[in-house]
């Protein structure tokens, strides 16, 4: 496929660009400052280069520009007074989030959500794995050159939000999972319009990759481009497209499925070079298995309570029942004031989220209040390849890497 | 399935005791040996991938303070997770850890981190320094006695401070917020109270005196 | 035509092509027509301000879909996003860097107060260290508030006294 390019390797490139200068005219390196505020650092990601002349030497990533203190909050909220910071850490798959972090609680607490609960949560997980990868998409488009894609992606996800936002209230930064359950059941045909999205979906994704995948300029930005080989990946905790995209199957949902995921068929794509463009072509290959996914959960959706009945410390009784029952009253009077009682204990659960492994590290002393909360973000490790697979680059081909490694500074930061 | 790993860990190292855990297995190593066990679980148990490296702050008069905790995965063998946790060595106002970035170049931002947070010194680490707060910045804030809403200091860039007259100042925390506590306590005391303690009627204001003393 | 505006007055039988206006309405109506925001896209409510670039909601019915990101080239910084004490620098040097005339406007809870975000990181809103124009509520606001708050703006900047500051600056 590019037979006619040689990509000569990053240590080989530095090496003759150095013994092509003579001793006089030998060039300083520039210190060059890219970001915090920059079009194709996606957020507030800092780069301090260090170029010689096209080529960058050094990349160090300067974050912390979106720490908001989160895990010092979390100490200081009840379980679920911290959900709607959960939405904020990815800000473009929020419901994954959501589900990630009451997983974690409910794994603690000892809670099993009914079968519907668990049908809702992967419907809103894959339709966010669908939403972020078409912004991921999108802007990696846009990073590379490509304007339509993004306004494509965009507009696809207007769709997503409006189906989010008759679900949860909110277009995005949901809030919707609590711990024990959901907010509140799906509307009256909900599901009939995910279908419908699903299927006028396909064609549309199609359409759009197809601006990409065998678009000369994008290939030529992107083959051969930021390869991450399969020891690096592992080396430096990558997760996500970002893994399997230089060879390593590992999917959470597969290798230790959790909220009912083990009952559905779909595949994994793996990439093999673990270049720009297999990593777009793994996102992209995702968004058609998560279609596949929520048409299973669609066929075969279980009937019952969208929340756990017997948690009875943990989740606060419907609304009906609590404005006419003395029981339900005092119920949520406690979970509400007290937060959610959770025994004391460690756990850590890690949901393969759109951009990765989202993982969640709680150690609680018992009561409603965390006594620690680390939250594993998959940015946070995506990005620290970057100084390994940016030295040697060019500098637009940093900025390609930086779109195909799809991090978010909410995540990685929080 | 995990017996077999935890029985070689634990004839290798017979140090390694158990952990309570929710979840996953779990083991309590000392110090000294959190390089040798986790290299023993990457190179001989298949555990490749170096999920998390953070730390817990158990607290001032908690003896050890600071608990550093490690999270391996294995690709290998499908979802199989272990937890190794160490107390820290130091004292408590420069506790000390080994690196671990020799087995795994990303551990370097996770040690980072638990250095900015927590105030850990990673020994053998080749570039410590802070990742999230920004270079300068001279408290720790996951320690325990770091209030939420900050400690005023100076913002980090000096010219924009002197032109602005901006401060890094403490959060305006109006009595918030208003949670309870964690940890089991008696139900007299599980009212949740407002944490801003500028407020409470527990601590005096200059020139007053407390209005009750409630035992903690 | 008798016109009711007080902006202008044109008798096309009198005057023929040309219209008399104040100069303030003129440079102001420029002004508001083209008003290039500087995207400060900090969290999350950037990912709402994509949306109003989109084309559902498309910003650039009122002029402003140039989305500078450059200070040097655009009027109006729309900071979109938390601000912590480490940006707050860099948002106050871009700030700086912008050519008058510029306004601001604070997208979102974060960026108005702080938000949901009352913690030692987190500046408790930017108009701490810019002069903000328009404040937007909101977590995140919607686009349609986004775009009611640029026609604020623009309701604003047709009041100002330009033609006066322009002589005496």
């Amino acid at each position: 496929m590019a037979a006619e390019h040689t990509f000569p390797d990053s240590a080989a490139r530095l090496a003759a660009g150095a013994a092509a200068v003579p001793e006089e005219f030998q060039p300083e390196k520039m210190s060059l400052s890219m970001g915090p505020s920059h079009p194709s650092t996606h957020g507030v990601l800092r780069l301090q280069l260090e170029i010689d002349g096209e080529t960058v030497t050094k990349a160090d990533p300067v974050i912390g520009y979106l720490h908001r203190g989160d895990e010092k909050i979390a100490e200081n909220m009840t379980y679920n007074q911290f959900v709607p910071y959960t939405d904020r850490l990815d800000y473009l798959a929020p419901l994954a989030n959501n589900m990630a972090y009451a997983i974690a609680v409910e794994r603690l607490a000892g809670v099993k959500v009914p079968p519907r609960c668990e049908a809702i949560r992967v419907i809103t997980a894959e339709m966010a794995r669908i939403s972020s990868h078409l912004m991921g998409l999108g802007a990696f488009g846009l990073d590379v050159g490509a304007w339509t894609v993004l306004l494509y992606s965009l507009e696809e996800r207007e769709k997503l939000y409006k189906l989010f936002e008759e679900l949860t209230g909110a277009r995005f930064t949901t809030s919707y999972t609590r711990i024990g359950g959901v907010t509140r059941d799906i509307p009256e045909g909900w599901l009939g319009r995910v279908g419908a999205f699903c299927d006028q979906f396909l064609p549309i994704l199609e359409e759009t990759l197809r601006l990409l995948t065998r678009n000369k300029i994008f290939m030529d930005r992107t083959v051969g481009v930021g390869v991450i080989s399969k020891a690096d990946a592992l080396a430096y905790g990558l997760t996500g497209p970002n893994l399997r995209g230089s060879g390593v199957g590992l999917d959470l949902r597969k290798d230790k499925p959790y909220s009912g995921y083990e009952n559905y068929e779909f595949d994994v794509p793996v990439g093999t070079t673990g270049d720009c463009y297999d990593r777009y072509l793994v996102r992209g290959e995702e968004m058609r298995q998560s279609v596949r996914i929520i048409r299973q959960v669609i066929a075969r959706f279980p009937e019952g309570p969208w929340y756990a009945t017997d948690a009875r410390r943990i989740f606060a009784p419907p609304k009906d029942k609590v404005l006419t029952s003395m029981e339900e009253l005092i119920q949520n009077f406690m979970i509400v004031t007290e937060g959610p009682q959770i025994p004391a204990g460690e756990v850590y659960f890690e949901a393969e989220n759109p951009k990765g492994v989202l993982g969640f590290y709680i150690v609680s002393k018992g009561g409603g209040v965390p006594y620690r909360l680390k939250i594993r973000s998959p940015s946070f490790c995506n990005l620290s390849i970057v100084p390994k697979v940016c030295t040697g680059c060019l500098i637009s081909d940093v900025v390609a890497v930086l779109g195909s490694l799809d991090f978010v500074m909410g995540e990685c930061d929080r | 399935m995990s017996a077999e790993f935890l029985a070689a860990l634990r004839s290798r190292f017979p140090q390694a005791v158990d952990r309570a855990s929710a979840d996953h297995p779990a083991v309590n190593v000392p110090l000294a040996e959190v390089v040798a066990v986790l290299k023993f679980l990457r190179d001989e148990q298949a555990f490749d991938l170096l999920m998390d490296v953070t730390a817990i702050d158990w607290a001032e008069g908690a003896n050890p303070r600071f608990t550093v905790v490690y999270h391996l995965l294995s690709t290998t063998r499908a979802g199989s997770y272990i937890r190794v946790a160490a107390p820290c060595g130091g004292t408590d106002e420069v506790p000390v850890a080994p690196s671990v970035t020799g087995l795994w170049p990303g551990a370097n931002w996770h040690e980072r981190e638990c250095y900015d947070m927590f105030g850990i010194r990673f020994e053998g680490h080749p570039d410590l320094r802070r990742i999230l707060m920004w270079d300068g910045y001279p408290y720790h804030p996951l320690r325990k006695e770091f209030p939420l809403a900050g400690i005023e200091t100076a913002l980090p860039g000096a010219d924009v401070a002197e032109e602005t007259g901006t401060q890094v100042v403490a959060a305006p925390m109006a009595g918030g917020p208003f949670v309870a506590s964690s940890g089991e306590m008696n139900l007299s005391e599980a009212e949740p109270r407002a944490k801003d303690e500028s407020w409470s009627d527990r601590v005096a204001q200059p020139g007053q005196t407390p209005l009750r003393q409630v035992k903690e | 035509m008798v016109s009711a505006s007080t902006d202008y007055g044109y008798d096309s039988k009198v005057e023929g092509g040309v219209i008399v206006s104040r100069a303030d309405a003129a440079i102001n109506w420029i002004r508001t027509n083209s008003m290039w925001p500087m995207p400060m896209g900090l969290a999350c409510c950037a990912i709402e301000l994509m949306a109003v670039g989109g084309a559902r909601f498309d910003i650039a019915r009122f002029g402003a879909e140039v989305m500078r990101f450059s200070p040097r080239q655009s009027d109006c910084m729309i900071v979109a996003g938390t601000v912590t004490y480490k940006m707050a620098p860099q948002v106050r040097r871009i700030y700086d860097q912008m050519a008058a005339p510029k306004w601001v406007i604070a997208m979102g809870a974060c960026a108005s107060s702080g938000g949901m975000y009352r913690s030692y990181a987190t500046l408790q809103g930017v108009d701490r260290i810019v002069p903000v124009d328009v404040y937007v509520s909101g977590c995140p606001p919607r686009p349609e508030a986004l775009l009611d708050a640029l026609m604020k703006l623009q309701a604003k900047v047709r009041r100002e006294p330009s033609a006066r500051r322009l002589l005496s600056a």
